[in-house]
């Protein structure tokens, strides 16, 4: 009896240990500052927008929930910390902070309303919340600043060491930190017996509760830890660019947010971060020769991967990852 | 009164357009987010006739109409029908693509301007009761939605063609094995949703404007009518579109401060008390 019930665990102890290819993978954004030394408001941008939809991958991508309005996070993060800033206190650290608790109360709050209902609703009530926090923002133009955005941040140093300079070196090494830090505890967190029964929640909903797992407990708690992620991805980017414009909140974020997440492969921590790369690169580029198409091409993109390439980079690369394998005789 | 006429005005035309969408959302089950997309179309076409070719106004609504379900059979053929089976977050991702794309092509084909519309003579002006004044052409609107909801429900609830449509889409499998031709209903409804999101559009066009952003400003009101209305229900729509159409009047009129926001609050209260909509049923699959 014993032995029958002594399961292998290896595989998924093994999987949270470091590979070789991530690390190298992490070589990246120190290169990149060495290689693109003129580009690093463009580069600090793709930190922060890779933080945002980590953010969205660990409740879309592992937990299954999907959201039409994740921008309603990282626009109440902006704002919590462009609002700290502008009234002297300008700690980045503490606005980063404060912005993850409030916009965790905001996520724990919704997240029940959220799990009320099936695809379809979930869809409605968080495009509907994030509709709303945008018609607040608007409208209350003397906190905000309405469509002029919020001004007058005045961020202090960060550690009370680094000053952001107008380089934008600082603000890069910064947001590059953080999202590191933040990967870090993704990973952990995916990898945990918790990450684990969240994607048996999505897998099989039905299930789960037999083995014992709370899924709607389980579900609230992704949703406010991704909700909190997005408030600090939002406050990354007050923060780094010193304003906070109305279009933090906006519909088209969410939207493009889910596009860079499935170009990339939901359920896979590196394809949020590899489709973040390839599509705001793309976006530089393309603008760049010819910005009123570039909306064309996006949806046509769009259109392409949910026909023909669901599993995004991600899955791209997994495929070529067999075909090596399969070359040189590795088994897995 | 005329705030209230007003609004029954406005909610008309919201069901006039979201009722199309009601029928592919909530009859197919396709969270088919380029609906604006048909609906913009529908305008543009609507527009193109009138001030271009000289048109009347009268002739260009079904021209419109066509238009759309052509295309809307086209896109349907080709591209959505791959679909059907999708998750609704992939409907949703291939929808947002297509809105995408809808907006980039009104931009290089006519600009980032609003389109001039002028009403016929006899659409114009307005009747003064004591009390009340009422616009024609909202008046014009009233009826024409009326006479749609009631002609709609005949047909899903009353014909042949109906009872087709309903089996497919409860049990497709069942619904072949029985004889009926389930890609050609769905073909055929999809054409209809299309038509009617361009003859919504086309009628839209003195009330809401019409420029390339069309797709993504009011893709969540047509949303908010289907998800409260309940899928798949003609009268719900009709009732939700009314009550959201009334609401939004009444909160621009009397709290402008807070202009939009009441509308999602309704919708999201809505939601939570009742998920599967006002007059929903639960979903068959």
């Amino acid at each position: 009896m014993q032995a029958t019930l002594a399961l292998d665990l290896a595989p998924i102890a093994r999987a949270d240990r470091w590979r070789p290819a991530e690390l190298a993978f992490w070589l990246i954004p120190v290169a990149a500052y060495f290689i693109f030394p003129e580009n690093l408001v463009l580069l600090t941008q793709i930190a922060i927008t890779a933080l945002f939809c980590l953010s969205l991958d660990l409740i879309l991508g592992y937990a299954g929930i999907v959201s039409l309005g994740h921008a309603a996070f990282f626009g109440l993060g902006a704002y919590a910390a462009g609002l700290l800033a502008a009234h002297g206190y300008g700690d980045p650290l503490i606005g980063l902070a404060v912005a993850a608790v409030v916009t965790a109360v905001l996520g724990y709050v919704t997240s029940f309303l959220v799990l009320r209902g099936a695809d379809l609703t979930r869809l409605m009530v968080t495009l509907g919340v994030s509709m709303m926090l945008y018609e607040i923002a608007n409208k209350l133009t003397d906190i905000t600043g309405g469509v002029d955005g919020l001004q007058g941040m005045e961020v202090l140093p960060v550690l009370g060491q680094f000053e952001f300079d107008l380089y934008g070196k600082t603000a890069y090494w910064y947001a590059v930190a953080v999202l590191f830090v933040l990967f870090w505890v993704a990973r952990k967190l995916v990898h945990s017996p918790f990450g684990l029964s969240l994607k048996g929640i999505r897998l099989n909903v039905g299930r789960m509760p037999a083995l014992g797992a709370p899924v709607n407990g389980r579900l609230s708690t992704v949703y406010t830890i991704g909700a909190a992620y997005a408030g600090i991805a939002g406050a990354l980017l007050a923060q780094t660019t010193q304003f906070v414009a109305l279009d933090v909140l906006a519909f088209n974020r969410s939207a493009e947010l889910l596009l860079i997440l499935v170009l990339g492969g939901s359920g896979s921590l590196y394809g949020a971060l590899l489709g973040t790369i390839v599509f705001m690169s793309a976006h530089h580029l393309l603008s760049d020769l010819n910005p009123q198409y570039w909306q064309f091409w996006l949806g046509a993109l769009l259109v392409v991967i949910v026909l023909f390439a669901r599993d995004g980079v991600m899955g791209g690369l997994r495929g070529v990852q067999r075909r090596l394998d399969a070359a040189f005789g590795r088994t897995k | 009164m005329t705030v209230i006429f007003d609004g029954i005005a406005s909610g008309m035309l919201l069901f006039l357009i979201s009722v199309g969408l009601s029928v592919t959302l909530g009859l197919m089950n396709f969270v088919n987010l380029a609906h604006g997309a048909f609906a913009m179309l529908g305008g543009y076409v609507c527009v193109t006739l009138l001030n271009r070719a000289g048109v009347p106004f009268l002739a260009s609504l079904p021209v419109a109409a066509l238009a759309t379900a052509l295309a809307g059979v086209v896109l349907e053929r080709t591209l959505y029908r791959r679909l059907y089976a999708a998750t609704h977050l992939d409907q949703v991702l291939f929808s947002i693509g297509l809105v995408f794309m809808s907006i980039a092509g009104a931009h290089y084909f006519f600009g980032a301007q609003q389109q001039p519309m002028v009403l016929p003579e006899f659409l114009q002006g307005q009747f003064n009761l004591p009390g009340l004044d009422i616009g024609i052409y909202r008046l014009f609107l009233v009826v024409l939605s009326l006479a749609i909801a009631y002609g709609l429900n005949r047909l899903v609830r009353g014909t042949r063609f109906g009872a087709q449509l309903r089996a497919a889409v409860d049990n497709p499998r069942a619904a072949r094995g029985v004889g009926i031709n389930v890609e050609r209903i769905f073909t055929l409804t999809f054409a209809l949703g299309t038509a009617l999101a361009g003859l919504g559009g086309a009628l839209g066009v003195e009330m809401l404007g019409l420029d390339p952003s069309f797709p993504v400003k009011y893709i969540v009101y047509f949303l908010i009518v289907v998800a409260v209305g309940g899928s798949g229900n003609i009268m719900g729509s009709l009732v939700a579109s009314l009550i959201l159409g009334v609401v939004d009047v009444a909160g621009k009129y009397y709290v402008p401060q807070i202009g939009a926001f009441v509308i999602y609050a309704v919708m999201v209260v809505m939601l939570i008390v009742r998920p599967q909509g006002l007059f929903g049923r639960r979903a068959a699959r």
